[in-house]
């Protein structure tokens, strides 16, 4: 293992014969969950993309098998209950799913099958990452992907809180949360994702994120031309843009493909939960604490004094009557 | 017999010479405490999920993982038991006319000056804001905490409502440490409070001084004798 892997540009290249070591490693790091001042990196890694061309999907779904397959998960078998959905939702053991939409086009009175795969979007700026209390349970490398370090994690949910997009699932067997890696012990020696390579229509290709997004271009100008005049690129900006992203026939309506979020963001509520509130709330407690305690320590003692005693027993022993008379 | 209209049925003189009066009796001390420790290892569990620098916290607790499932079963202890004392103190932390005029003069309450505040009952308005504050956001804690239970909950609530109850929760838990402190500060800054909670019983000259009229009203059962 004496060679590093490359980073890589495509997920159609073979994997290399010999062993080659990881290119991703812990130092390449740019952000931790609950933890502050992260040291940067020296090197910047080459931004990476998955685009996922929604036009060219056929459902055929070898990528969530490929997924499976790779990640050695086993997604319960379920029963069939009328959709193509197959589970019926992304699971701890199903990271990414094809989900479709009978749609009926209002303009051209046309049904449309559309057909999406989802999983995680590897956001610039992860709400998972921003909502996670368990330091070093979500990591996000300088190529952009965002990962759940299993080790770290205390199942809390709070990711579950944090992400716009509906992603992680807890699991019920080990209580962590789980989500598409972007393959990233793939990535790591020079591959490709498995649902890239496994796409037999390259609707799922990889590369470099400036590839990815000229790619993605081509595609729209493709469709424009063949019709599609709303065709366009799904890379939202209100999470810094993201590392899977979609090119979409409709891309006026991101919602018609299975309650694809239109502008999606950080919920301003999760912001306000681990900004202002954290480090407010810590002050104020820290505070009122060692002023009580200070306070306690030094001011002057609410003391009874003898007189309250004697006063007490002669209240006492005349039957609850004193100069104030009985009540 | 009526009821008392300051104390409860069970508050006693128990002795004259000197006069010591029991406030409160095994059973309301063993369950105050119950609550008392739970609420001490929820702060604790909650504030390492609170912010960063607490997590080392959940090493009290066997690590994040037993933190963030015994956090809301430790919640539920403390429900059912605050909800045992709610019970208990609920008539008596009502608010009565004195706890206007003792509010108005807090100046006096903070400098010691009890000689030129009404006289009072079992409990004063501090002592029913802190009742009343602690009943309150134990509700706020319990509803929105149920509504974040990822393990037995995860799919109660959409996660839009989520978002609103994990924020609620973390108010409400900033506001709870608040009245938590101010009620632990004010027993051990009234001198010879704390005993009512150990022992159960306090002097006459504490209840003479802090709760005349809970004193007078007992002092006055115990001349007309028990009913029996």
């Amino acid at each position: 293992m004496s060679e590093t892997a490359p980073q890589p540009k495509t997920a159609a290249s073979n994997p290399p014969v010999q062993p080659i070591a990881s290119n991703l490693l812990p130092s390449d790091v740019v952000r931790i969950s609950a933890t502050p001042n992260v040291p940067q990196p020296t090197r910047q890694l080459e931004k990476v993309a998955k685009l996922i061309d929604v036009s060219k999907c056929i459902g055929c779904k070898a990528c969530q098998s490929a997924c499976i397959e790779w990640n050695d998960t086993k997604p319960e078998v379920e029963t069939n209950v009328g959709v193509y959905e197959n589970p019926h939702d992304l699971t701890p053991n199903m990271f990414t799913l094809m989900r479709f939409t009978e749609w009926v086009n209002p303009e051209t009175d046309n049904l449309e099958w559309l057909i999406r795969k989802d999983g995680c979007m590897h956001c610039e700026d992860p709400g998972c990452l921003k909502a996670c209390p368990a330091p070093g349970a979500i990591v996000q490398y300088s190529n952009g992907i965002v990962d759940f370090i299993h080790e770290n994690c205390i199942g809390c949910g709070y990711c579950v809180t944090g992400c716009p997009f509906d992603i992680p699932r807890i699991s019920k067997v080990d209580h962590k949360s789980y989500k598409c890696t972007l393959c990233s012990d793939r990535v790591a020696v020079g591959q490709g994702p498995a649902c890239a390579k496994a796409c037999p229509t390259q609707a799922i290709v990889f590369g470099t994120k400036e590839d990815m997004i000229a790619h993605a271009n081509e595609r729209v100008e493709d469709l424009k031309s063949r019709g599609y005049e709303n065709a366009g690129i799904y890379d939202p900006a209100g999470v810094g843009g993201t590392h899977v992203f979609y090119v979409l026939h409709h891309a006026d309506k991101p919602s018609i493909y299975e309650k694809l979020p239109d502008d999606p963001r950080i919920s301003p509520v999760v912001e306000g939960w681990k900004g202002v509130t954290k480090t407010a709330g810590l002050a104020v407690m820290g505070v009122a604490a060692v002023g009580a305690a200070i306070h306690g320590i030094f001011a002057r003692a609410n003391k009874v004094d003898e007189h309250e005693e004697k006063e007490a027993e002669k209240l006492v022993s005349s039957g609850g009557s004193d100069d104030r008379g009985a009540v | 017999m009526a009821r008392p209209v300051y104390s409860e049925p069970g508050d006693r003189i128990e002795s004259t010479r000197p006069v010591t009066v029991s406030r409160y009796r095994g059973f309301i001390r063993a369950n105050h405490w119950v609550t008392a420790i739970s609420l001490i290892l929820l702060l604790l569990s909650g504030l390492a999920f609170f912010h960063p620098s607490l997590y080392f916290l959940t090493g009290l607790f066997g690590g994040g993982q037993s933190a963030r499932w015994l956090h809301p079963i430790i919640g539920v202890v403390l429900f059912v038991s605050f909800m045992v004392m709610f019970i208990q103190l609920w008539r008596l932390n009502l608010p009565t006319p004195d706890d206007r005029k003792w509010l108005s003069q807090i100046g006096d309450v903070v400098k010691g000056n009890e000689e030129n505040l009404p006289e009072l009952g079992k409990y004063n308005a501090g002592q029913k804001f802190i009742f009343w504050g602690m009943t309150l956001l134990i509700v706020v804690l319990i509803v929105s905490g149920i509504m974040i239970w990822e393990q037995f909950f995860g799919d109660l609530v959409s996660i839009p409502t989520r978002r609103w109850a994990v924020l609620t929760h973390a108010l409400a838990a900033v506001a709870i440490i608040l009245v938590f402190i101010l009620h632990v500060y004010a027993a051990f800054w009234t001198r010879g409070t704390l005993r009512a909670m150990t022992r159960g019983t306090v002097t006459g000259g504490w209840a003479y001084r802090h709760h005349r009229k809970w004193l007078r009203e007992l002092a006055g059962r115990r001349q007309n004798g028990p009913a029996e």
